[in-house]
């Protein structure tokens, strides 16, 4: 129940009722497409650059488990700023993260929230698929991620 | 006569354990039953005494092997009222079932401009291989609808029966809704404009006593673990006249008479469709099974199993914001639902913590989900040996996603 419990803590919960930058985003520079084909999650997430090659914005719509949502949720607002090169250096510690290859690290700071999803491998899935969708977007302009 | 429902949960060693540290309860039953020790045993037995390949040796042990498993294809025929067991072939589920129809009857009957009519309740297993069926023939799929209470609109499926209708495919036993097909009306309807029947019955197996020759229906796909028997092994019931006129399925050995480089001669059915070495141990296996179901009262099986169906949508359905999917008046002890702000899979994973096995997900019927307009539900699938312990259990962790997640429950 305490896995559970840390699992659903109230950031997530939070989050997934009121998910953060949600919604089309039009222009945009690069969009791609994100699939659980086991569970039928899916999101599309949209990405606006600065000149500087900084993200400007980036937003998302979709539909999926508290997990999902809330990870695309707090990923979104911790994006925006990020060069390409510092999008993959974060993208590679959350997911080293999440799949339980590292500890969670205060670096992080509110993404550290999504690290219950260790104790639950099923749904590990779950919280990775923004996180592939939006390295589709930043390294190939658009495409699409699937959890399989 | 009233079930005695901790006697029938004896036979079930899986179902005493702790998951979780909450007792299980095991309610995914619609994806597959747990077995009996019986099963269990008299495949083990077969392994330690029997085991041998089949119709195809003189020793002792494989006149026992090939005797077991003829007599499993005797004892299926008998359960669900087949004329022979010639009328039966093994396969491993449901699935390969209707695939072999489509690709031997299909291939040889249905043309282009041919319809094949199916309804939106059913299963992946009863859509795909008709699509691929129409896309290589140039067939129509047709759909009917159903109803917003989860029942078959027989108007409208009457409507789109017609001359071109060469097939009906459907479920006997919806799997995401728990909707019992009026098969025999359905049959008799389809009978009329000259079209053939086939009905999945991969669910109708554990709650039903399917009588084909009642059904008046062509084909009849099974899976036996859908109901007590072991995984890898189910059956095609055809009507005799029809298989002893289909071209064979996948080609090897046991299907044939004679065989060189320039001609085959193929067997009889039903081996014609049993290329190769065919699982042995399952239908043994399946046999224990439908052992175990003869000593079953269906009648209080049937009673028991209506009051879990009422005890677990009455509990679900006091819950503020849970939508049943699924209550026409004839219905299988199956429960989908879903709950406003909670996802199914959110629901799966809080459940499965209070030691509630349930499914989350669209149930392999993707355009079923999206007829009802969600993406997922959670599904509750009882069966004959489950308690009403189990049902307050479902409904206590309901509540519980829910003050999870911060709703009213």
């Amino acid at each position: 129940m305490d896995a559970l419990r840390e699992l659903y803590q109230q950031l997530i919960v939070e989050h997934h009722r009121h998910p953060r930058n949600f919604g089309k985003l039009v222009p945009a520079d690069a969009e791609a497409e994100g699939r659980n084909p086991l569970c039928g999650d899916h999101l599309h997430l949209y990405l606006r650059w600065d000149e500087q090659g900084r993200i400007a914005d980036v937003r998302f719509e979709g539909e999926g488990c508290a997990i999902s949502v809330a990870s695309a949720s707090l990923m979104t607002e911790a994006l925006r700023g990020k060069t390409k090169e510092e999008f993959e250096d974060l993208f590679e510690k959350v997911h080293a993260m999440l799949t339980g290859k590292a500890e969670p690290d205060p670096e992080l700071g509110k993404l550290v929230a999504l690290a219950g999803v260790r104790a639950f491998p099923v749904r590990v899935k779950c919280a990775t698929l923004a996180w592939h969708t939006a390295k589709k977007a930043v390294e190939e302009g658009k495409g699409i991620a699937t959890t399989e | 006569m009233t079930l005695n429902v901790s006697a029938l949960r004896a036979a079930f060693p899986a179902l005493a354990q702790e998951v979780h540290g909450r007792p299980l309860a095991y309610l995914d039953n619609a994806a597959t039953t747990q077995r009996p020790r019986a099963v269990v045993e008299a495949i083990a037995r077969f392994y330690e005494h029997d085991n041998a390949n089949v119709h195809r040796g003189v020793h002792a042990l494989a006149a026992r092997a090939t005797d077991a498993y003829e007599a499993a294809r005797a004892k299926l025929a008998a359960w669900i009222g087949a004329r022979s067991p010639r009328e039966i072939v093994f396969v491993r589920g449901t699935t390969e079932a209707i695939n072999l129809v489509a690709a031997t009857w299909g291939r040889k009957h249905i043309a282009s401009g041919d319809e094949i009519l199916l309804t939106e309740m059913e299963h992946h297993a009863n859509i795909v291989p008709w699509r691929m069926l129409a896309d290589a023939v140039g067939a129509r799929i047709v759909v009917a609808p159903i109803r917003a209470d989860g029942a078959l609109d027989l108007d409208a499926f009457r409507a789109r029966l017609s001359a071109r209708t060469k097939l009906v495919a459907i479920t006997h036993v919806s799997n995401a809704l728990g909707t019992i097909n009026p098969v025999e009306e359905i049959t008799a309807l389809a009978k009329q404009k000259g079209a053939h029947v086939l009905i999945d019955g991969a669910q109708a197996l554990a709650h039903l006593r399917p009588d084909v020759a009642a059904i008046g229906c062509d084909f009849y796909a099974m899976s036996a673990h859908k109901a007590f028997g072991p995984f890898g092994i189910g059956a095609l019931w055809a009507r005799e006249e029809i298989l002893a006129a289909m071209p064979p399925y996948q080609g090897g050995g046991e299907m044939i008479r004679t065989v060189s480089f320039e001609k085959v001669e193929f067997a009889e059915h039903p081996h014609r469709f049993e290329a190769g070495t065919p699982n042995v141990a399952g239908a043994i296996g399946w046999a224990a099974a439908l052992d175990w179901m003869a000593k079953l009262d269906f009648q209080a099986v049937h009673a028991h199993e209506q009051a879990l169906l009422e005890a677990a949508s009455e509990a679900l359905g006091a819950i503020p914001g849970l939508v049943i999917h699924g209550t026409a008046k004839a219905k299988a002890p199956i429960v989908s639902f879903t709950v406003k702000g909670v996802h199914a899979h959110d629901l799966g994973t809080i459940l499965d913590q209070h030691g509630v096995a349930v499914r989350a997900g669209h149930h392999c019927a993707m355009p079923l989900m999206q007829r009802l307009g969600v993406p997922a539900t959670a599904r509750a699938s009882f069966a004959c040996y489950n308690t009403h312990e189990e049902v307050e259990a479902l409904a206590e962790g309901v509540r519980a996603a829910m003050r999870m997640f911060a709703l009213e429950a």
